[in-house]
C-alpha cells in the first residue's frame, strides 16, 4: 500500500517539477503519434473516400483488407516494420530502426486502417440524393467526394481521433522498432514498462496519469463530437 | 458556325433513345426541346418522367440512341458530356438536397466549384424574389420545406444555366410557396431564353407555366403539343383520358 501511495505522490512532484526528462518523453510521444496521424489522416481519409463513394474492380478485397488493418495486432506490424528495416532486411539501407522515424511508420501502418474504416462508414451514409444533386450543379466527381467528406465531418474527424487513441497508447511496435531510447526513442507507454521494471514507481505513475489524461481528453472530444453530431441530425 | 438545330432554336434533340431498367423501359422515338420554352411533362406515377430528365441531365446513360445538345452529339456508347457543357444543365428536385450548411454557403456553392467570383448584384435579384434574405445566415439543417426549396432554386439560377429541369419542385408546398417558385421560373425563362422542362403532377400548373406539354405514360410519349392545343383538343384519345381524370390522381 505504501508504495503506491508514495510513488503516486511522487508522480505529482515530478508533474509540477518540469522534470526535462519526463517533458521529453511527453513531447516525443505526441510528436510520433503527431506525425503518424497526419499521415494517417492523408492516406486514409482519401481511401475510405474513395471505398464509400465509388466503385471499382477489387473494391472487395481492398475493403477486407482495410477490416483486417484495423483488427490488426499492433504488435505483429511492429515485428514486420523490423523484419523490414533490420540490417538485412529490404529496406535496412534506409538506417531507420531504432529511430522516430521506424516509430511513426509502425504507428502509421496502425493508424491509417482505422481512419480510413471509421472515414468510409461516415462518408457512406451521405444522402446520396444529395451526391447527385451536386453533380447535377456542376460538381466534378472530386468536388463531389470534398463536399461529401465535408458532410460527414464530424464522423470523419471521429475517425481520425479513433487513429490516435489507437496508437498513443500502443507499446508494443514502438518498443520493438523504436529500442527505448533514452531521449530519443522514449515514449510514455514504453517509459511505463521500464520504470515499472525498474521499481520507480513514481516515473511510471507519472507517465501513467500523463498517458491516461490524454486518452481521456481524446475521448472526450470524440464524445462531444458524436453528440454535436446528433444534435446536427435533428 | 451554327448548327441547323440551332439556327432553329433548338437545344436539345433526342433520337431513338431507350432507358432499359428490365421491368421498366423508356423509349423516345424522337423529341426537341427549344431554347426560352417551357417544357411540361405530364405523366402517372411511373411513366419515367423522372428517369428522362436524368438522361437530359447526363446523370444516367441511355441504353442506345443519340442525344443531341448544343449542337453535339451523344452517342449511348459515349454519353459523357464535356465539363463546361455539364456545367450549363441543373436538375431541382422533388426533395430539395442541401449541404449542411448555411442558406449563403448553399446558394453560392454552384459559384465555387466553378471558380467564379460571388456578384452579389447578380445574385441579390434571385435571393430577394425567391424571399430568402432573412434567412442568409440561417444552417439549412432548419429550413422549412418551403425555405429549403426556395434555396434549392436559387442555388440552381445563381450560374445562369442554358437547361433548367425541374422534377416536381412544388409537390408537398403550400400555394404561397407555389406561387413564389412559378413566379420565379417563368421570369427566369423569359430573361434568359433557357430550355425549361417541368414535370408536374398538376395539370393546372402545366397551364399556368407551359408553353408545350408532353404526356408520357408507360415509358413511352403519347403526345407532345402546344399548351393550348393539348388542353382544349388533345390530338391523342388517351390524353384527353388522362387530362380528363387528372382530377382524381
Ligand atoms: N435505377 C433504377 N433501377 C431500376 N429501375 C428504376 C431505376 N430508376 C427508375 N426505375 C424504374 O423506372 C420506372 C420509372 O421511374 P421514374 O422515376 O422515371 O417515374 P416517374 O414518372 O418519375 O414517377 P413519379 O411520378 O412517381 O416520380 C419505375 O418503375 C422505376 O421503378
Ligand atoms: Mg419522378
Amino acid at each position: 500500500m505504501g508504495a503506491i501511495s508514495d510513488g503516486f505522490f511522487e508522480s505529482i512532484r515530478l508533474l509540477f517539477s518540469l522534470d526535462p526528462y519526463i517533458y521529453d518523453i511527453i513531447a516525443v510521444s505526441l510528436r510520433v503519434s503527431g506525425i503518424a496521424l497526419f499521415l494517417s489522416t492523408l492516406i486514409g481519409v482519401p481511401l475510405g473516400a474513395l471505398l464509400a463513394l465509388s466503385r471499382f474492380r477489387g473494391k472487395q478485397v481492398v475493403t477486407a483488407l482495410l477490416y483486417t488493418g484495423m483488427g490488426f495486432p499492433p504488435v505483429v506490424v511492429g515485428l514486420f516494420v523490423f523484419l523490414f528495416l533490420s540490417a538485412s532486411g529490404p529496406l535496412g539501407s534506409l538506417r531507420w530502426l531504432f529511430t522516430v522515424k521506424a516509430m511513426i511508420t509502425a504507428q502509421t501502418i496502425i493508424a491509417f486502417p482505422l481512419v480510413a474504416g471509421f472515414t468510409m462508414a461516415a462518408v457512406a451514409s451521405v444522402d446520396r440524393n444529395l451526391l447527385r444533386q451536386l453533380r447535377a450543379l456542376g460538381a466534378t466527381k472530386l468536388q463531389a467526394s470534398w463536399a461529401a467528406i465535408r458532410e460527414a465531418r464530424v464522423g470523419v474527424l471521429v475517425a481520425i481521433i479513433a487513429g490516435f487513441g489507437g496508437v498513443i497508447s500502443e507499446v508494443g511496435a514502438v518498443m520493438l522498432v523504436g529500442g527505448n531510447i533514452e531521449g530519443r526513442t522514449r515514449v510514455l507507454t514504453t517509459a511505463i514498462v521500464l520504470e515499472t521494471r525498474k521499481g520507480n514507481f513514481g516515473v511510471a505513475i507519472a507517465f501513467g496519469i500523463v498517458l491516461l489524461l490524454i486518452t481521456f481528453i481524446t475521448n472526450l472530444a470524440m464524445l462531444y463530437l458524436q453528440k454535436r453530431q446528433l444534435l446536427e441530425e435533428e | 458556325m451554327l448548327s441547323q438545330l440551332e439556327a432553329r432554336g433548338v437545344s436539345y434533340s433526342l433520337q431513338g433513345i431507350v432507358k432499359d431498367y428490365g421491368e421498366f423501359r423508356l423509349t423516345v422515338e424522337q423529341l426537341e426541346l427549344r431554347e426560352g420554352e417551357i417544357f411540361c411533362l405530364l405523366g402517372p406515377s411511373g411513366a419515367g418522367k423522372s428517369t428522362l430528365l436524368r438522361l437530359l441531365n447526363f446523370l444516367t446513360p441511355p441504353d442506345s440512341g443519340k442525344m443531341t445538345l448544343f449542337g453535339r452529339t451523344y452517342l449511348s456508347s459515349n454519353f459523357t458530356p464535356e465539363l463546361q457543357i455539364m456545367r450549363q444543365i441543373t436538375t431541382v428536385f422533388q426533395r430539395p438536397a442541401l449541404l449542411n450548411e448555411r442558406v449563403w454557403n448553399n446558394i453560392v456553392y454552384p459559384l465555387k466549384l466553378r471558380r467564379q467570383a460571388v456578384d452579389k448584384a447578380a445574385i441579390t435579384p434571385i435571393i430577394e424574389r425567391l424571399g430568402l434574405s432573412g434567412i442568409l445566415d440561417q444552417p439549412a439543417a432548419t429550413l422549412s420545406g418551403g425555405e429549403a426549396q426556395r434555396v434549392a432554386l436559387a442555388r440552381a439560377l445563381v450560374f445562369s444555366p442554358k437547361v433548367l429541369l425541374l422534377d416536381e419542385p412544388t409537390a408537398n408546398l403550400d400555394p404561397e410557396n407555389i406561387a413564389i417558385i412559378e413566379g420565379m421560373v417563368t421570369s427566369y425563362a423569359a430573361e434568359h431564353r433557357s430550355t425549361i422542362v417541368w414535370i408536374t403532377h398538376n395539370q393546372f400548373q402545366a397551364r399556368r407555366v407551359g408553353d408545350r406539354v408532353c404526356l408520357l405514360e408507360k415509358g413511352r410519349i403519347i403526345e407532345v403539343n402546344s399548351k393550348e392545343k393539348i388542353f382544349s383538343d388533345p390530338d391523342n384519345q388517351r390524353t384527353r383520358e388522362f387530362l380528363c381524370g387528372d382530377i382524381l390522381y
